[in-house]
């Protein structure tokens, strides 16, 4: 099992083929994606990778985090999370992992944090159908109906769809295409939408119910430490436009 | 800074450079080649009618071209930057005062017709 990225979502746009075919496409951004930290089977009773992206301010982090990332010597990061990997997987602490990690035609689950949508009613909440315009309907025109039965069972069951709040919840898509990968920028380019809202953080993984194609870096595509030296000049042009 | 015009601009010079996009307005009677593949074989097909409307902006921008096509009125949306078309040429630059012709929809023969431009000339005008 190879380690997934954590990834901004910039936006949607479209792509053409070389066939002429039009493709929505996802754009999601590595923007310093490294390696924090591992999780070992001796240490911690399983094996995985912690990765932090982004740039955080020194000011606002408490005194453990700090130590935590000084502990790794990375700068401090705005989002942290962990992948579960397979042992031989690991990748050093302190390395970048870069977009070519994935290949394009390959399949990825993403997971983002769904757009909040507020207090919803049944309607928009379940697809509920609502009631009748007109026909002598009066007030209620999108609640829900009956809730339960008489007085056997006497009670509303637990789980019974209601109005409530919806969104801003954890959702996964599974098998999102890789259309095109830009390392030298750090974008993904997946076909369709991503759940959550530009400048959402996205987890990208290899597809659970997809067989990995060939020519898949394994344990990954990352920079080391001595090498993102040269690489350092470039990243920082950008960060000043 | 903002990577997504960046793609779309790349993405849009990758077809210009291939294909150049004339300058055309609705009202403008235009000439659209289409790559059309027939089995292994591609061809490229001509579709001739007035230019009704241009919507949206940047790659995602499109054009409406209305014919009337033996008796029956035909209208084909196309993509600006698709690379399934191979040339578009302007054959007459009509003089209207919308920016959709959709009233178009509902005339026909005499009324239907645009009055030419006078003072532009037309970039590849094959009339006149």
């Amino acid at each position: 099992m190879r380690s997934g990225v954590i990834a901004q979502k910039l936006g949607m746009t479209r792509v053409y083929t070389d066939g002429g075919e039009q493709v929505p496409v996802t754009v999601l951004k590595l923007d310093k994606c490294e390696v924090v930290a591992h999780r070992t089977v001796e240490q911690n009773g399983y094996t995985a990778l912690q990765l932090g992206v982004g740039l955080a301010k020194v000011n606002n982090m408490p005194k453990a985090l700090r130590g935590h990332f000084a502990k790794a010597s990375v700068e401090p990061k705005r989002k942290v999370a962990e992948f579960r990997v397979s042992p031989e997987n690991l990748i050093e602490v302190g390395a970048e992992i870069t977009a070519d990690h994935f290949v394009a035609g390959q399949f990825v689950d993403v997971t983002g944090t769904s757009i909040g949508k507020g207090f919803a009613g049944v309607m928009k909440r379940w697809n509920f159908g609502g009631h009748r315009a007109t026909h002598g309907n009066s007030v209620t025109h999108r609640s829900h109906g009956s809730t339960g039965q008489r007085q056997d069972p006497g009670k509303v069951f637990k789980g019974k769809k209601m109005a409530g709040h919806l969104g801003d919840e954890r959702v996964t898509t599974q098998n999102l295409k890789i259309v095109r990968t830009d390392a030298d920028r750090g974008l993904i380019l997946v076909e369709g939408a991503v759940p959550g809202a530009k400048g959402g953080w996205i987890l990208v993984r290899d597809a659970v119910k997809r067989a990995l194609p060939d020519g898949v870096p394994t344990p990954g595509a990352f920079r080391t430490r001595g090498a993102a030296a040269t690489t350092e000049a470039p990243a920082a042009e950008k960060g000043a436009e | 800074m903002n990577l997504i015009q960046e793609i779309e601009r790349e993405e849009i010079a990758k077809v210009v450079e291939k294909r150049a996009v004339p300058e055309f307005a609705p009202g403008d009677t235009v000439r659209v080649n289409v790559k059309v593949v027939e089995g292994t074989r591609e061809r490229v097909q001509a579709y001739e009618g007035v230019c009704i409307a241009r919507a949206g902006g940047g790659i995602n921008e499109n054009f409406t071209v209305r014919k009337i096509s033996s008796g029956e009125g035909v209208e084909r949306v196309f993509p600006i930057y698709s690379p399934l078309i191979d040339s578009i040429v302007v054959v007459r630059r009509g003089k209207v005062r919308r920016a959709k012709l959709y009233y178009l929809r509902g005339r026909q023969g005499k009324s239907a017709r645009i009055v030419e431009k006078a003072d532009r000339k037309a970039a590849a005008s094959t009339e006149e």
